[in-house]
């Protein structure tokens, strides 16, 4: 009896164990299905794609790549990239920090409604966010006729003799952009912060700590993989983005023209191994992007552990 | 150091959850702050912290007789413990006990073999040396618990404030810890205030208990006290089991003195089932005549359910086993009940 008990125990085991989760029981072929065509997916919207700019960058030989980046309009483009991606990113840092911070430790009227408005740059098309820029900057908008120089009674004969641009010039491209990558460090902070609540900083003031110590020796060190994680999404978006900088940039060569815009550029002027040379910068600092992202996720959980 | 609070009152928008509170804590004795939630005990707490500030307007609290109502938490010297520890995440044992020290201006800092000693003085306290170099999250709950103890005690409190220390720990953990926390308080001495909602608690290691019900406080005193005497029906119910019986019924039972205010007041006689005395039914015997519904005899003590005869309302009796042993009850048996001790309440209560 005792006997063949365990012989139906020993046969049935192995069965179970090879069905694999308690309820989903895919016959095989399903499985070798739904497998193929996500691999099909990935394969031909995400991999081909990418591998097709490396390719193309190579097409005429690594010399006629590295030309590319000789040409000082191509320089001129990196330049102005990282330079609107140094003042964005700290610029959103700061604010995405401050604003995580409020929004998670506190209650406050009008709470909600800046939590929405954090969403805002997310939710209008970034052509919008360039045409806003223009509206408000613009010679014809609503400040743009007292920036320029000229006689204007309300302000100070200095301000009158500059002659400040911020359309079609490097302000507004460097506005446009920390405008559409505002939401990134503070959307990624503020769910951190609320799910970690307040305790460890009550706990800190009770010891004595001040609150400048108290938010670095505390709260710094309990949010600095996501932050972290929100500065590297946002600094992607800054270097990357097309649409709002393509709209208050004017496109002037070798002044106003970012990476994006500049591969643009050379596309269609039909110079393709220049652009896929361009835009395999991007695509590399995309990879770079990822890269980091996987190593931060994987360091935050080590740290959860 | 002694701790007043005279006349505090908190609300948050339209919710009150302090209605003037007046409370003396003596200086190095363990009191519990016990209540249901949403009582308002852990306000009072963090008002005395400073981590919250009553409204403007109202009372004081004073340390040792010096206001410290504006002073700030920081600046208060008291030792908080929270419900979930809060243990700074991302620094090791050592360094949580550390930083109440780590963080003071440079003239009172100690040196830093000074803040090792003192560390090392306190994890040998809470019996936690070995555990030094570890991180909050590789603690079980009880050594989580002692660390927290031990960071509010680095600073060197006047006062130890400690928010549902043993809430969340499981049962034979919270047990062994609730007695260390007695131990311990008699070792050191401070004058520690703890809350909690678990009456057993309180009751067990508690010099003095503050009983708080709906943003007030019910009754203040010893353990004793408020167990044997209870100031209201509120603290009556909290305070272990009662029987609630209605004075009308007791009169036509033939038992003496349903005190007279009973009968003016709510109407009711409060009696713990252990102060209710079982004789077998005899016919035109004094005493209160019920039915045997269910006899709970796993334990020292034998629990009846019985219902009265008269107004079929339920009453709780404990008597010893011997007890039950010598009457032979069966379910369906009919009894009758005498009250050696009960209470009646004047006034309006709510319960």
């Amino acid at each position: 009896m005792a006997l063949s008990t365990t012989s139906t125990l020993a046969t049935k085991r192995p069965t179970e164990r090879a069905a694999g989760p308690r309820v989903i029981r895919n016959p095989p072929w399903v499985r070798v299905v739904f497998m193929t065509v996500a691999l099909l997916f990935v394969g031909s919207f995400l991999v081909l794609p990418l591998a097709a700019v490396f390719i193309e960058a190579f097409r005429k030989g690594v010399g006629a790549y590295f030309q590319a980046f000789t040409d000082p309009d191509m320089l001129s483009a990196l330049k102005l990239t990282l330079l609107t991606a140094v003042i964005a990113v700290p610029a959103n840092l700061v604010f995405g920090v401050a604003a995580a911070w409020c929004i998670a430790k506190f209650d406050f009227r009008g709470k909600s409604l800046l939590t929405t408005l954090i969403d805002l740059p997310f939710a209008v098309s970034p052509v919008i966010s360039g045409l806003i820029y223009v509206l408000v900057f613009g010679l014809q908008g609503w400040f743009g006729p007292y920036l320029g120089s000229g006689d204007h009674p309300w302000f100070g004969e200095w301000f009158n003799q500059q002659d400040i641009r911020i359309i079609f010039a490097v302000p507004g491209i460097v506005l446009a952009t920390v405008f559409v990558t505002f939401p990134f460090v503070a959307r990624e902070l503020i769910p951190l912060m609320q799910a970690q609540g307040s305790d460890e900083e009550y706990a800190a003031i009770t010891l004595g700590a001040s609150g400048w110590q108290t938010f670095w020796r505390v709260t710094v060190p309990n949010i600095k993989w996501g932050l972290f994680y929100g500065v590297i999404l946002c600094n992607a978006r800054a270097m990357g983005e097309f649409g709002a900088v393509s709209v208050v940039s004017g496109h002037i060569r070798g002044e106003t023209n970012t990476m994006p815009l500049h591969i643009e550029i050379l596309y269609n002027e039909y110079n393709f191994v220049a652009a896929f040379a361009v835009s395999s910068l991007l695509a590399m600092l995309a990879l770079l992007t990822l890269l980091l992202k996987s190593l931060v996720e994987w360091r935050a959980q080590k740290g959860a552990e | 150091m002694s701790v007043q609070v005279d006349h505090i009152r908190k609300t948050f928008g339209q919710y009150t959850a302090l209605e003037d509170v007046s409370l003396t804590v003596k200086s190095g004795q363990l009191t519990a702050l016990l209540g249901p939630s949403g009582s308002g005990k852990t306000t009072l707490l963090r008002i005395i912290a400073g981590l919250e500030y009553a409204d403007e307007g109202s009372g004081r609290i004073q340390f040792h007789g010096e206001d410290v109502t504006d002073v700030a938490a920081g600046k208060r010297k008291v030792g908080f413990v929270f419900q979930h520890y809060a243990l700074f995440r991302h620094m090791s044992v050592f360094e949580n006990i550390a930083f109440g020290l780590r963080v003071r201006g440079h003239r009172e800092r100690p040196s830093k073999s000074e803040i090792a000693d003192r560390v090392h003085k306190l994890l040998k306290l809470v019996q936690l040396e070995s555990h030094a170099e570890r991180l909050p999250n590789q603690l079980s709950g009880g050594q989580r618990q002692r660390v927290a103890l031990a960071r509010a005690l680095a600073v060197e409190p006047k006062v130890l404030l400690l928010d549902e220390p043993f809430g969340a720990l499981d049962a034979k953990v919270r047990k062994e810890l609730r007695r260390w926390l007695r131990e311990f308080h008699d070792e050191i001495n401070l004058t520690t205030i703890f809350v909690t909602h678990d009456q057993e608690e309180a009751l067990e290691i508690a010099d003095e208990v503050v009983i708080m019900n709906q943003a007030k406080i019910e009754q203040i005193g010893t353990p004793q006290e408020v167990y044997d005497q209870p100031a209201s029906p509120f603290v009556y119910q909290f305070l272990g089991n009662v029987n609630v019986l209605r004075a009308q019924s007791l009169v036509g039972a033939g038992i003496d003195e349903p005190r007279a205010s009973a009968l003016e007041s709510d109407g009711n006689i409060y009696v713990r089932p252990h102060d209710i005395e079982v004789v077998p039914f005899v016919p035109g015997a004094q005493g209160l005549t019920a039915v045997v519904r269910y006899i709970h005899a796993a334990g020292p003590q034998a629990r009846l359910s019985l219902e009265q005869v008269q107004s079929r309302e339920p009453v709780e009796v404990e008597i010893a086993r011997s007890e039950l042993d010598s009457l032979q009850l069966k379910h369906g048996d009919l009894v009758s009940l005498r009250l050696r001790q009960g209470r009646s309440f004047t006034g309006d209560y709510t319960i």
